[in-house]
């Protein structure tokens, strides 16, 4: 049997010491973000290393959060944490600090005026974070079991197996107020409750990991960063409901959360924490990858129990509910990973404990995507209830250049919160209210260069794409909606399609069968109330404020304030702007496809956004 | 042209053999074309009416599983696949102008491959590298922060003449 406290203790000392102990230690990022920028040669030439220099250990970790500054790693027991390292300061910073022990201050992304080393959790996008989920991801080796059980891993499930009733199991989740990270928002205590009273000799339990929603990569993170506590929260649910297979159910878009899973459950089983007689304590618990294909309705539960059969992913109509005809027409326990994998944490520490976090009616920590306009693009955890500006500006940095017009959260299901409503807390309701809604989690920040009828096209665009066809109201409604904010877009439309607009929304939303019809009308609505007057604007004046409308825009360089800098020219790629350097350019509107690169690459605000130039 | 086709009858045997296996350990139709597509590399009609077979299934019925979900090619892809990145975060800081300008340059849509079969275009909803967007990729390397101004010379890494 194994023993949890043993494994413990022993490596408790590798993950809690790095910032004390003797030896040194990198940590390099794994993430997705960081991985595009190479950061996988970095640690190969540091695995090299690792083998030339004494007490000298390199270890890959997941998502750091802070993409923006990627490839990033931290370098113990400094605790320094260098950005955007190319090949060339790899070879700087193992010269210098690692052999040397001299600090590369020019690349330290975590220091004062006076090149102080400040904690990273002192630094601004640290401090107001809050990391329960995320607290392993960016600190332990991922596919190591024995770094996740020295932070507490596995104990939770030790506890519900030796100590716990399933009942008494779901008593904690549901007094802990957890809701469905999904989106929804459904109180987790009750789908459990709902899992375990249905009939049924065999039951599943499944995990949504189909994260689809363009822009958020909450999941993926979890997954790539702390896999074993998806995998621990299962078990624990397949002991609850009585289950003995689970699903996980994941995009085959993300390479990296697939392999890190596989090997992952493949560990868990070799040291007994999965499969038959888990820890010897009586517990039969198996779980399977199912690897998505490629689409977006599949994250909705019945089309994803559908596509894990292996069928076309479709959705059923509900009732019945997957709790008590799920898969294979089993009972079935589904949800999120993010959800799941604050349920070892609750376990651990008690439901007063995690009650105290967050809102009346939200309770806990939320993982957002941060992305668009903004600095510091990320992955963000933060208590409910914090508001959208301690987000956008004390986090992620604010919006470089301009000005936050609004924060798009839920992506294509979701809505916008304009501006003026940036000290509204997030939560559940409070979104709802304001027609947004929590989302999955991604969070695009717009400025006032976005279009909000052009973003309301753009996902109503996706979700015509990505409807599946079964059902009339969201097959044909979607694909009207969208030629409606075509034309509008094109200078055609009349006030009169605003109307018609908002009503073909309130159809498709009240008639279609599964929550991406239902919601897909969202963006439309939510930015309708809130920005009615661009929508006008675009009718009635045959004008896009934002510049972005392609036939109700030209773009003229004002004389008075253009340098002559040429930048615009540079990144025009019809070669449509002319001049000599350092006198006013021109642009050749014959040439010009009205991409909006001048407008956005120049620096004096001399590209001017003229009406329709026909 | 004859290796190539002992080559082809090769590969369907290797699937032959694996598709078997799958079929005794009570695999779906999905799995199976999830093997089928990474042993032959896309999905055609000799290998739905294998698949049909082992299964004991129509081979309409495994057509329909194909042909719902995009990540199955029923088609034979170009040598190098680009995907553009259409992403919310990418979309707002100018994913549509990169596209425009690839589909320019080559001559082909979303969805479709140059003639000289050298490279696929397909667009995709968010590859979760925001940050650095917007992005495109090149049979996985990702490229950050493209401009279109930049793509002739990105695709030119990859032979393209103009």
């Amino acid at each position: 049997m194994i023993d949890l406290l043993k494994i413990k203790n022993k490596y408790i000392q590798d993950v809690d010491l790095r910032k004390v102990g003797g030896s040194r230690q990198v940590l390099i990022c794994g993430g997705s973000s960081c991985q595009a920028d190479d950061s996988r040669i970095l640690y190969e030439t540091l695995k090299v290393k690792e083998k030339e220099i004494k007490n000298f250990k390199v270890v890959r970790v997941g998502c750091m959060g802070l993409c923006s500054k990627g490839p990033a790693m931290i370098v113990y027991p400094e605790g320094v944490f260098y950005e955007k390292v190319s090949t060339n300061d790899l070879n700087t910073i193992i010269t210098e600090h690692i052999l040397n022990g001299r600090i590369v201050f020019s690349k330290v992304y975590n220091k004062d005026a006076d090149e102080n080393i400040v904690p990273l959790e002192k630094m601004p996008f640290f401090s107001k974070q809050m990391k329960v989920v995320l607290k392993n991801c960016g600190r332990i080796d991922p596919l190591n079991i024995n770094e996740y059980i020295s932070q507490d891993g596995y104990f939770a499930l030790e506890k519900c197996l030796k100590s716990l009733t399933p009942d008494e199991v779901i008593d904690i989740i549901s007094k802990s107020g957890l809701r469905g990270r999904g989106g929804a928002g459904f109180p987790t205590g009750k789908k459990w409750m709902f899992t375990k009273t249905a009939v049924g000799d065999t039951k599943y339990v499944c995990c949504n990991a189909d994260e689809g929603d363009p822009g958020a990569f909450m999941d993926r993170a979890v997954l790539e960063g702390n896999p074993y506590a998806v995998i621990e929260a299962m078990t624990i649910a397949g002991y609850v409901i009585g289950a003995n297979q689970g699903y996980i159910y994941v995009r085959a878009e993300y390479p990296l959360a697939v392999q890190t899973l596989t090997q992952a459950i493949a560990t868990a089983k070799k040291v007994g924490l999965l499969g038959k007689n888990i820890m010897g304590l009586g517990l039969d618990f198996d779980i399977e990858l199912r690897l998505g294909g490629g689409v977006f309705v599949c994250g909705e539960e019945t089309a994803l129990l559908e596509s894990v059969e292996g069928r076309r992913g479709e959705p059923r109509p509900r009732p019945p509910y997957p709790a008590n005809e799920g898969l294979y027409g089993k009972p079935t326990l589904l949800n999120n990973v993010e959800t799941y994998a604050n349920i070892p944490n609750i376990i651990l520490n008690g439901a007063e404990w995690y009650n105290h976090i967050g809102t009346d009616g939200s309770k806990g920590t939320k993982i957002f995507s941060v992305g668009g306009k903004i600095a510091n693009t990320g992955l963000v955890e933060v208590p409910m209830g914090i508001t959208i500006k301690e987000i956008v500006e004390d986090i992620c940095g604010g919006v470089p250049g301009g000005k936050l017009k609004a924060v798009q959260t839920g992506g294509p299901s979701g809505g916008c919160i304009p501006a003026r409503y940036a000290n509204l807390p997030v939560d559940y309701d409070s979104l709802t209210q304001i027609g947004a809604m929590m989302g999955s989690g991604g969070m695009i920040v717009l400025d006032d260069k976005t279009c909000m009828v052009d973003i309301a096209k753009y996902f109503i665009g996706f979700s015509v794409s990505e409807s599946c066809g079964k059902c009339t109201p969201c097959r044909i409604g979607n694909k009207r909606l969208y030629e409606m904010l075509d034309k509008i877009t094109k200078g055609k439309g009349s006030l009169e399609d605003l109307d018609k607009l908002k009503f073909l929304c309130y159809e498709v939303k009240q008639n279609s069968l599964c929550g991406l019809g239902q919601c897909s009308p969202n963006p439309i609505l939510s930015t309708l109330a809130h920005f009615n007057d661009e929508y006008v604007e675009h009718v009635k004046n045959k004008r896009c404020p934002a510049g972005v409308c392609r036939a109700l825009v030209s773009y003229e360089i004002d004389k008075s304030k253009c340098v002559g800098c040429s930048l615009c020219a540079k990144n025009c790629p019809t070669q449509a702007i002319s001049g000599e350097v350092k006198k006013p350019f021109v642009i050749d509107q014959k040439k010009c496809i009205k991409c909006g690169e001048c407008y956005k690459n120049c620096k004096f605000n001399a590209v001017k956004i003229g009406g329709d130039s026909k | 042209m004859e290796k190539n086709e002992k080559k082809c009858n090769n590969k369907l045997n290797i699937l032959e053999s694996k598709l078997t296996v799958l079929k005794s350990e009570g695999a779906s139709s999905m799995v199976a074309l999830q093997c089928a597509q990474s042993v032959i590399g896309y999905i055609n009609s000799d290998v739905i009416n294998m698949i049909a077979k082992i299964f004991g299934e129509k081979p309409e019925a495994i057509y329909s599983v194909a042909s719902f979900y995009p990540l199955f090619k029923l088609q034979k892809e170009g040598k190098h696949i680009i995907n553009v990145c259409t992403g919310t975060a990418c979309f707002v800081l100018g994913a549509e102008n990169i596209l425009k300008e690839v589909e320019k340059l080559l001559g082909i849509s979303d969805g479709e491959t140059t003639p000289d079969g050298l490279f696929s275009l397909t667009t995709v909803h968010c590859v979760g590298c925001c940050a650095n967007a917007p992005v495109m990729t090149i049979d996985g390397k990702v490229y950050a922060k493209v401009k279109a101004k930049n793509v002739e010379s990105i695709l030119s890494e990859w032979g393209y003449r103009q």
